[in-house]
């Protein structure tokens, strides 16, 4: 891998930058390939995709691995990794995944879809993908709205949140009920890895971190689907400000998606140190 | 390895389909029952684990439209289908999948012939097309059906085949041998996950993106123009295929493809020993659709008809051949049995022929 040398880093002017500051090492990720993005200030997905890259990084998948990635925000990373990725329809990547991972066993096959992709447009998708016990990885990053459209409810919207058509916050009695995908999909037969991570501070970035490489090792170790649910900021679809976004993920969205480990089959010797405790 | 040996065996048409693309090199399948296709699937499920290849019983249409893109990019012959309804269901994926460059078959195992404008206008949004292989029985669709796996991997495009009720569940002597075609190797482009980690890691995507590292990141103008060359490519590229049968001094040329050209060639026949100048044009491809053999073999005749089984969908494209030489009628109507399923009693060798009698008395 070719790191960038801190004399080739362009600084990029902001208003808040000493004037005197100067890049001493450049740390974007060796399996990403741009380290700028395009998506809001304050998004929580760069976190997730960065957490789910340094994992493959980190357990040597990087030229084992296919990605498949939804229709959403995150779809901006879709050309901007340096690992081999698969464009699926939205809704559509565990189909399409359990197709590449069936032709290629072995291979380090995994799923990038927002909420609205993987749990409204596609839910039995990822069903079916753990019931038949597909060899792949499954990561849902969920801000609880479609942001990518501005900002729409979906179904794991929590009770009281405001998006463009609930206006008044989510009520269940006129929108329906917030759905736990990690929930639902820890109780499937077929599954070998289920957790929720949160990207709204260090230790639930760190957390993370940790679940994405036991998910990628229990799916080397072939004991079937590994989910991973990241619940991320979206300040811009929660109609927030851009610093109060952690805090509102932590005492709304997690009340409802709580974080943690929901189910593992991973050998408590199978699982391995984590990026940041190597 | 031992001499291949060759025996014909007595099979269920929908056998066929499956021997056929297992003998193609088709090592991917993924489908969901629905009559009249559902004996496809059954088959490929026998068949493929013997090969070493994969057969999913999809959760639904959907998804094995989608499994199929998946196994397809990643290099390997693969392959669905359904009925018109279940095609209705995977076209979002079929009209992608041609803008994204990712090849595969479709077998359409149809109701009647009411899919015709499904197929051959594309189905989908957007802009693209899908060429298409009608066979007329089983005995013309281990050909076909190899042709649409070689056409799928040439030009980086969804295939479709049709066959019918009618095609599915006849039993024919088939010759079938045990020595398939090995699948050819995985072309260049198809992701193995080895790019990974070099720089230059592969991207397959209907989106239009460009590496973000390359400076570029989206040109959508750049990818439709490119996509709109390729398609242009495609048409001219495969040449449309027809059956003629006494054409060349006919009074009265029918076109039909599939089945219904089963009949209408029985017919012909019948005629023919009757002194009659009848003549038969079967499409065999339906898109490119033989514009040009369709226009040479109206060309001399009186009267032009399309016999098919639906309200009239191949009489658009046969008025577009012909353009205005000879009077085109349409010998049509969806006529079904009760279930729908099959075709309805009134699809005759009798009433065709007294169809026929009636335009040859009018000319």
């Amino acid at each position: 891998m070719t790191q960038r040398r801190p004399d080739e880093l362009v600084i990029l002017p902001s208003e808040s930058a000493p004037t005197d500051a100067a890049i001493v090492a450049d740390f974007t990720p060796d399996l990403i390939d741009v380290g700028e993005h395009h998506l809001c200030p304050g998004c929580g997905e760069p976190i997730a995709i960065r957490a789910v890259m340094d994992a493959i990084a980190f357990l040597g998948l990087a030229e084992r691995a296919i990605a498949v990635f939804g229709i959403g925000c995150s779809t901006a990373f879709s050309n901007n990794l340096d690992v081999e990725v698969l464009q699926a329809l939205h809704g559509r990547s565990p189909s399409v995944a359990s197709g590449v991972s069936r032709v290629r066993p072995g291979l380090a096959v995994f799923t990038v879809q927002g909420d609205g992709d993987m749990a409204n447009e596609g839910l039995q998708e990822v069903l079916h993908a753990a019931a038949r016990g597909e060899n792949i990885v499954c990561v849902m990053l969920n801000n609880g709205v479609f942001g990518e459209t501005g900002g729409h409810l979906t179904v794991t919207t929590t009770i009281g949140q405001r998006t463009k058509n609930t206006i008044e916050g989510r009520n269940a009695a006129d929108h329906g009920h917030p759905m736990r995908i990690a929930e639902m999909l820890a109780q499937i037969d077929g599954v070998g890895y289920v957790a929720r991570g949160a990207v709204n501070d260090a230790g639930n970035v760190a957390r993370t971190k940790r679940m994405m490489v036991d998910a990628f090792t229990a799916q080397q170790q072939g004991l079937g689907l590994s989910f991973v649910e990241v619940l991320t900021m979206c300040p811009t679809g929660w109609f927030i400000p851009t610093d109060e976004a952690p805090d509102y993920l932590a005492q709304t969205i997690a009340g409802t998606h709580g974080v943690g480990v929901l189910r593992s089959s991973l050998a408590a010797s199978g699982s391995v140190p984590g990026p940041d405790e190597a | 390895m031992s001499e291949s040996t060759t025996t014909t065996r007595l099979v269920e048409g929908s056998e066929a389909f499956a021997q056929a693309m297992v003998g193609a090199g088709c090592r991917f399948f993924a489908g969901y029952p629905m009559t009249p296709f559902t004996e496809v699937l059954e088959h490929m499920a026998v068949a493929l684990p013997w090969v070493g290849g994969v057969c999913i019983n999809a959760e639904s249409e959907l998804e094995a439209v989608g499994m199929v893109w998946g196994a397809a990019a990643a290099g390997t012959r693969a392959a669905t289908g359904s009925t018109g309804q279940g095609l209705s269901l995977m076209q979002e994926s079929i009209a992608e999948a041609a803008i994204a460059g990712i090849g595969f078959v479709v077998l359409n195992m149809a109701r009647g012939q009411g899919d015709y404008f499904q197929a051959t206008r594309g189905g989908g949004h957007g802009d693209y097309r899908t060429p298409v292989l009608a066979p007329s029985g089983p005995a013309e669709v281990a050909g076909l059906v190899a042709d649409a796996f070689d056409l799928a991997e040439r030009w980086r495009n969804p295939v479709l085949v049709i066959g019918d009720y009618y095609m599915a569940h006849t039993w024919v002597d088939v010759q079938s041998s045990d020595d398939h075609t090995a699948p050819p190797p995985a072309p260049s482009w198809a992701l193995d996950g080895s790019t990974g980690g070099t720089g230059r890691a592969k991207l397959v995507s209907p989106l239009g993106t460009t590496k973000q590292r390359d400076g570029v990141g989206y040109d959508l103008a750049a990818h439709y123009a490119h996509a709109d060359e390729q398609r242009r490519a495609m048409e001219a590229g495969i040449e449309p295929r027809a059956e003629a049968i006494h054409t060349d001094d006919a009074d009265v040329v029918l076109v039909a493809y599939g089945t219904m050209a089963r009949y209408a060639e029985a017919v012909v026949s019948d005629r023919r020993s009757a002194g009659h100048a009848v003549g038969l044009l079967r499409p065999i491809t339906l898109w490119p659709f033989p514009t040009a053999q369709v226009a040479e073999a109206a060309d001399g005749s009186r009267t032009v008809a399309v016999y098919e089984n639906n309200a009239g969908q191949m009489i658009d494209d046969v008025r577009l051949a012909v353009l205005g030489a000879a009077p085109v009628v349409g010998l049509n109507g969806y006529r079904t049995d009760s279930s729908a399923f099959g075709i309805s009693p009134e699809v005759s060798v009798e009433q065709l022929t007294a169809s026929v009698d009636e335009l040859l008395e009018q000319l």
